[in-house]
């Protein structure tokens, strides 16, 4: 494991880069939790301050130091990436063993609801979900909704690698030493798919972050709890560009393309490194 | 030509699952949901006026017949699938007395029109950027094209969007930001019109591309730059074939059936893309329909705005897996 990880510090100039870009964003948005405020709260400081040595990022007009509210927005963020990551995995990882090792017909219902849910429009669902929730939308539900839509390109990827496996020496030895279906799946072919689950799990986080910011910047969820999407969402409803305060918006889009890029390029460069079948995944949505 | 029907017949029958699950989905989602779209429909007639409480209690039972809501779950969903069918979803509410259906509509030209325009350039600049720069690997230009349009790939079709209205609009206004046509013209078959409207699509359909373009250009390369290394590709050089030959018809063509295929599977992310994009720019198709429906509580439109999203990105989807075969000679003999 560690080995992998020197190598591609090593030779792969684009996972150093994502690396740097990722690790200024988490320790940024690791910062928050030694926040002097409680970033939720308006008018601490004084508004619509330019960036100076007191406020780094400037304050924005609700009185919010930005430094702090953005740590808070990012960390919220991420977290919330990783949430819908982890939670969509498990579905994939699950759907993509079963279908590629089971075969059959349980292979060919789980594709097919595989091909329905790819072919659903998302974003639609996702406001009619806040257009019947309103408040009650709050960000642990979207992770839900979304987890439940993110995992079907990576179900299939997940098929394809197993569908190799499940002919492979190994697999014969274990069925016969009695090694049970579940045991098979998660012991042996696990392993496998691995480097596959990091890598969707990178483009998973960029898609659902993006999701998030723009449901929030219509304000089609909890606009209270600082995200990335409602720093841009208060910006915009405090008209930032037009009053002049350009630190509100500017700051947060060059942090937003930095983090995307960062992730986009580890996801990039860990899959040049596993496979380049994984290409899919990366396409368009 | 059996092998075909076959595909196409089990492509048919996705295509309708897709669109039973999708709104049957929808129903379940608005059926379960804790609010009540009788008692906010109510409640923003109430805040504008001072409706008498017999006057409130008999809109209450018109809403409440108009929505159906009080008969139990079956009898409701085979309502909603009957009306469905006859394209009726009630009338809008913002915009009332107006069917749902006709404000949909009405977007829909603009949405298809955006959607449309920016997927063909998207995939056919793409492909062939991304082909061109799988064969010619040592190619300057294409290394270039390629860092910029991964760059632009993994952002969010929401910020490309916002970065690109802050630049035409704050630091360079040339190109109109908002609307679908100038205020001054009238919609009709006129030059004046259409140029307009060009004009006035320009700027939403450039940042769909910008976000587009990376996903096509890299996987095109990736599929070209391992087919280049196959032996009758070889072959083919060694024999003398002409190169533009080698390039188009044994390397793009082959590398071109997963692309189409893969063009099947983004539709619905480019959809969800096109109206998010379509809401930034104030473009009058159907996204900024749905967020407007959304913010009045508009009940009917933002149903009626699903069920034909869903239905149109099935059909789309659809139209595109018919193109593979013509495509792939080993679907038609499957």
């Amino acid at each position: 494991m560690f080995a992998v990880f020197r190598d591609l510090i090593r030779y792969n100039l684009e996972f150093t880069i994502g690396l740097v870009l990722v690790g200024i964003v988490a320790i940024f948005a690791a910062l928050s939790f030694f926040s002097p405020v409680d970033p939720t709260l308006i008018y601490m400081a004084i508004p619509d301050q330019p960036p100076s040595a007191q406020y780094w990022f400037g304050t924005n007009s609700r009185g919010q130091d930005l430094f702090w509210h953005l740590s808070a927005a990012f960390r919220n963020s991420l977290m919330f990436g990783i949430t819908v990551a982890v939670l969509s995995r498990i579905i994939s990882i699950t759907v993509g063993l079963a279908a590629g090792y089971l075969g059959g017909w349980v292979d060919r219902i789980l594709m097919f609801i595989n091909d329905i849910f790819v072919a659903v429009p998302i974003f639609p669902i996702l406001v009619l979900f806040y257009f019947v929730l309103r408040n009650n939308m709050d960000s642990f539900t979207m992770a839900l909704i979304l987890a439940c839509f993110g995992w079907p390109f990576d179900a299939r990827l997940i098929r394809s690698v197993a569908l190799g496996l499940k002919h492979r020496e190994f697999t014969r030895h274990a069925v016969f030493a009695g090694m049970s279906t579940r045991k098979v799946l998660l012991e042996e072919h696990l392993p496998y798919v691995m480097p596959i689950v990091f890598s969707t799990f990178m483009n998973n986080m960029l898609w659902s972050i993006g999701m998030e910011v723009t449901l929030a910047v219509l304000g089609f969820t909890n606009i209270n709890n600082p995200t990335i999407g409602t720093v841009l969402y208060w910006a915009n409803s405090h008209s930032a560009m037009v009053v002049g305060t350009w630190w509100w918006i500017v700051i947060p889009v060059i942090l937003i393309v930095i983090t995307f890029l960062g992730l986009f390029l580890l996801a990039v460069s860990m899959n040049e490194y596993i496979d380049p079948r994984s290409r899919l995944r990366r396409m368009g949505a | 030509m059996n092998g075909y029907l076959v595909f196409v017949g089990k492509r048919a029958l996705l295509m309708f699952a897709v669109i039973f699950f999708g709104i049957s989905a929808m129903f379940l989602v608005t059926y379960l949901s804790p609010i009540d779209p009788v008692e906010q429909v109510l409640g923003r007639l109430s805040a504008r006026s001072n409706l008498s409480p017999e006057a409130i209690a008999s809109t209450r039972e018109a809403l409440t017949a108009m929505f159906g809501t009080g008969q139990p779950m079956h009898v409701q969903y085979w309502n909603f699938w009957t009306r469905l069918l006859q394209g009726d979803l009630g009338a809008s509410l913002m915009a009332f007395p107006t069917p749902a259906m006709e404000l949909v509509m009405r977007g829909m030209p603009w949405t298809l029109g955006l959607l449309l325009t920016s997927t063909v350039i998207t995939f056919v600049v793409g492909n062939l950027m991304g082909g061109l720069a799988g064969y010619f690997q040592n190619n300057r230009f294409f290394k270039a094209f390629g860092i910029v349009t991964m760059g632009l790939q993994p952002i969010p079709y929401y910020i490309v969007a916002f970065i690109i209205l802050i630049i035409f609009g704050f630091l360079w206004p040339v190109l109109p930001i908002s609307g679908g046509f100038s205020m001054d013209v009238r919609p009709s078959w006129t030059m004046p019109f259409i140029l307009s409207v060009l004009q006035h699509s320009l700027l939403p359909a450039f940042s769909l591309v910008l976000v587009g373009l990376g996903g096509w250009f890299i996987g095109m390369r990736a599929l070209v730059s391992n087919i280049v290394t196959e032996d009758y590709v070889t072959y083919a050089e060694l024999a003398g074939v002409k190169r533009e030959t080698i390039v188009s018809g044994y390397v793009m063509r082959n590398a071109l059936v997963p692309q189409v295929t893969a063009l099947a599977m983004v539709i619905g992310g480019v959809f969800s893309g096109t109206i998010i994009t379509e809401q930034v720019f104030n473009y009058p198709g159907m996204g900024s329909l749905l967020v407007d429906a959304v913010n009045a509580g508009d009940y009917s439109t933002v149903l009626a705005v699903c069920t034909v999203s869903i239905t149109a990105v099935a059909f789309a989807i659809f139209i595109v897996d018919l193109l593979h075969p013509l495509l792939d000679p080993r679907v038609r003999t499957e």
